[in-house]
């Protein structure tokens, strides 16, 4: 009992209730469960200074942290994506004489790999030290290679640009003698960027799966094919949108097949992650990006098919397409952002998968031991 | 009983030299009382800059929040009551129970101080069948009554009245109340995922087995950030990941910030190691909650330990990190903890990603094989 007349201010006593011991700790994730007066009134018992708490979490605190990746990695898984496929199509045109498609193609390339490797740079906490990146080959690291490959396709695809650009200026940029070497190692410099073009636009979906994050470890079976697809209705939704209808052929074929694996491969994603791996796909901003993403993907398709021969129809499907890619970037960058802030999913899916190891008689591996 | 999994030297496995042994702490989060020292020693030795503007996080007395590039050890606050408390005692015993990895056979592990030919064999601990797995220390060599008292501490020789066997086993009452209190550091895994996506070489791994930035080499990019999968380390900066927010118009302290826009995180005071010293937290803990040495020896005091708890009937005692067999390779910083690992903040089952890596690769050779025959397919079609 207490002696002091202030205790008559307390709120009554409530009992504490005993749930279950056998409860799996796992079945829910509970949070804060807010109970008035939690505690004895009396002050003969020491009181919680947080009211009465279930943990699954450290206060819902998260336990993997996200990259301090902004928009411009966004911004360059797009324009990465875009450069692989314009050189892949640039390549095609070059072997099947479509010039005018060779041209915009290249010229695509050059500037979508150019402009992506100012947002990496400018994204780096010390962008002074972007050339630390070439101190070292590591095949363990992604961002390394990717480097290296950024590297040399953009080196390629400088050359073969290049010489576009020469020829649309009539031969007056100031070559003088390296002129015939420019006209010379384009078309080699072209196929190389064209064999680049693949590998760069899909070494980012490594990029993001060999990571701790919750959403993009889980989508690394599928995430290479969504971005291979997002690249190729971009690269063709782009042809479409700076080149003549009569060349575009085989970069509309591209884009419509692009369209096809990109909602083939995202789906199946979804469909294989666990579901709090899953949720932040298409849940909040990134959900929204992601749905919009889909439907101009089909909006795009289908006006390619359609009016693909159309210049203003074929414009507008490309510019679609341009934008689905876009938006299927952003939404996976910021699924994954998002995925880290809240430790639940973190937490289920790697219970769940402890357990079903514990399931099939597999006990060795826990990072929980005694002794 | 399994086989004990054999370590991995990460040291060695990078060609250094065999000089020294893998160095490793043993954070005994039971003894913890959540003085804080470590976090202050930690912030003083490496002259960690302050983080935020310290406000009240509302979580009991954490008000650091967590690990982060400026908070290279972290004490966290738990409040439990008594249904939490037999809850984590339940999950313990049920560990025991999975057969989880132990150390040879139970005949070879008895205490410490046990002589080799007192009684206090398999026999007599069949009684408790329960706790069979614990070879000999559960039967009333270790005293019951008081699973906090002085007994409970590292290395005090269980040694008690030889073959007792009808002293009460039954694990003593539950407390009404605890606070879980631990000090969370830098893992220093085995097999490391900040170290393997690292792209610029700025991490690396020490003679002593530890992994270290070099500050003057990181460009920032953030990939190691992603690749923890315990969230420790981070890049010093006020990017997307630690916003630091001007309270009340009040602006952020003046303070000089060092290696701003690098990855930072726990170095295992490798500049002290590299001159035979402690690191800081360990050499500052008053308790000694936090230990340590060589990471052989840390391992072995943690399963004496746990063993030791368990035989005085707190099974909610438990390691985290000491098993190489495990997602990252056994961590070089090893925890006994008194719950499950996600109430401290903990993955439940920690994965480096560069594990799946060459799956990864194969399925992303596979992906650009596949762009590549369809753009064939589409010049051979746009053909007719």
């Amino acid at each position: 009992m207490t002696l002091s007349e202030f205790d008559s201010y307390r709120p009554p006593e409530t009992r504490r209730r005993r749930r279950s011991v056998l409860r799996a700790p796992q079945d829910g994730f509970a949070r804060r469960r807010r109970r008035p007066g939690a505690g004895t009134n009396d002050g003969s018992r020491e009181m919680p200074i947080v009211e009465d708490v279930e943990f699954t979490s450290y206060y819902g605190r998260p336990i993997v942290k996200p990259p301090p990746w902004g928009h411009e990695i966004a911004a360059y898984l797009f324009l990465g994506g875009l450069a692989g496929g314009s050189a892949l199509l640039g390549l095609g045109a070059q072997l099947t004489g479509r010039g005018a498609l060779r041209r915009s193609t290249r010229l695509t390339a050059l500037g979508a790999a150019g402009a992506g490797a100012v947002f990496l740079i400018s994204d780096l906490g010390r962008p002074e030290r972007f050339l630390h990146m070439m101190r070292t080959v590591k095949i363990t690291s992604p961002m390394s290679l990717g480097s290296w490959l950024l590297g040399a396709f953009s080196s390629a695809a400088g050359v073969a640009a290049a010489a576009e650009v020469d020829r649309l200026l009539g031969s007056r940029l100031p070559l003088g003698p390296l002129r015939g070497l420019l006209r010379g190692a384009a078309g080699p410099a072209g196929a190389c960027a064209g064999l680049l073009g693949a590998p760069l636009a899909v070494y980012t979906a490594v990029l993001l799966s060999d990571t701790a994050n919750p959403t993009w470890n889980a989508a690394r079976r599928e995430l290479p094919f969504v971005f291979v697809s997002s690249a190729s209705l971009a690269s063709g939704g782009m042809a479409m949108l700076t080149t003549a209808p009569s060349q575009t052929v085989p970069a509309r074929v591209l884009a419509v097949l692009g369209v096809g694996g990109d909602l083939a491969a995202m789906a199946l994603m979804q469909r294989r992650m666990h579901p709090a791996e899953a949720e932040p796909l298409h849940t909040g901003a990134a959900g929204t990006k992601l749905r919009w993403a889909e439907r101009l993907a089909i909006a795009g398709g289908i006006g390619t098919i359609v009016g693909g021969g159309n210049r203003m129809a074929a414009g507008a499907a490309g510019l679609a397409l341009l934008t689905a890619s876009a938006l299927t970037r952003f939404g996976v960058l910021e699924a994954g952002i998002e995925s880290t802030r809240d430790p639940r999913h973190v937490i289920e899916p790697q219970k769940a998968r402890l357990a079903a190891r514990r399931a099939a008689g597999i006990t060795h591996d826990s990072i929980t031991t005694t002794g | 009983m399994t086989t004990r999994p054999v370590w991995t030297d990460p040291a060695a496995e990078v060609h250094w030299p065999p000089e020294h042994a893998r160095k490793g702490f043993f954070t005994d989060t039971s003894i913890c009382i959540g003085c804080k020292a470590c976090e202050v020693a930690c912030k003083e030795w490496n002259r960690n800059p302050t983080d935020g503007d310290f406000e009240i996080l509302g979580s009991s007395y954490d008000n650091t929040g967590g690990l982060g590039a400026n908070t290279w050890r972290h004490v966290a606050f738990i409040e439990q009551d008594r249904e939490r408390i037999e809850q984590a005692r339940e999950s313990g015993r049920r560990l025991v129970s999975l057969g989880m990895p132990q150390v040879g056979p139970p005949e070879a592990r008895t205490g410490p101080g046990a002589a080799p030919g007192a009684d206090a064999g398999p026999g007599a601990a069949a009684a408790s069948a329960p706790v069979d797995v614990l070879g000999g220390l559960a039967d009333g060599t270790v005293s019951t009554a008081d699973p906090t008292g002085p007994g409970a501490g590292m290395g005090v020789p269980g040694t008690g009245v030889p073959g007792a066997a009808g002293v009460d086993t039954a694990p003593p009452d539950t407390p009404e109340f605890r606070w879980l209190m631990s000090s969370d550091v830098c893992k220093h895994c085995t097999h490391a995922g900040c170290l393997d996506v690292c792209p610029t070489g700025a991490l690396f791994r020490t003679e002593f087995g530890t992994v270290v930035v070099q500050a003057d080499i990181c460009n920032g990019c953030g990939t190691c950030v992603a690749g923890c999968p315990f969230g420790v380390i981070e890049r010093r900066d006020d990017g997307t990941v630690s916003p630091k927010t001007d309270r009340d118009g009040r602006a952020r302290r003046e303070q000089d910030v060092p290696h701003a826009g690098t990855a930072n995180k726990c170095t295992l005071c490798y500049d002290r190691l590299v001159d035979g010293l402690t690191p800081a937290c360990a050499k500052t803990c008053p308790t000694t909650s936090i230990k340590f040495g060589d990471h052989s020896d840390m391992v072995d005091s943690a399963e004496d330990r746990v063993r030791n708890l368990h035989a005085q009937g707190m099974t909610e005692a438990r390691l985290y990190g000491a098993n190489p067999a495990d997602g990252v390779g056994g961590t070089g910083s090893v925890f006994l903890l008194l719950d499950e690992p996600e109430v401290y903040g903990l993955p439940p089952d920690p994965r480096v990603p560069t594990k799946d890596l060459p799956q990864m690769f194969a399925t992303a050779g596979i992906a650009a094989a596949g762009m590549i025959a369809a753009t064939a397919l589409a010049f051979l079609s746009g053909r007719s």
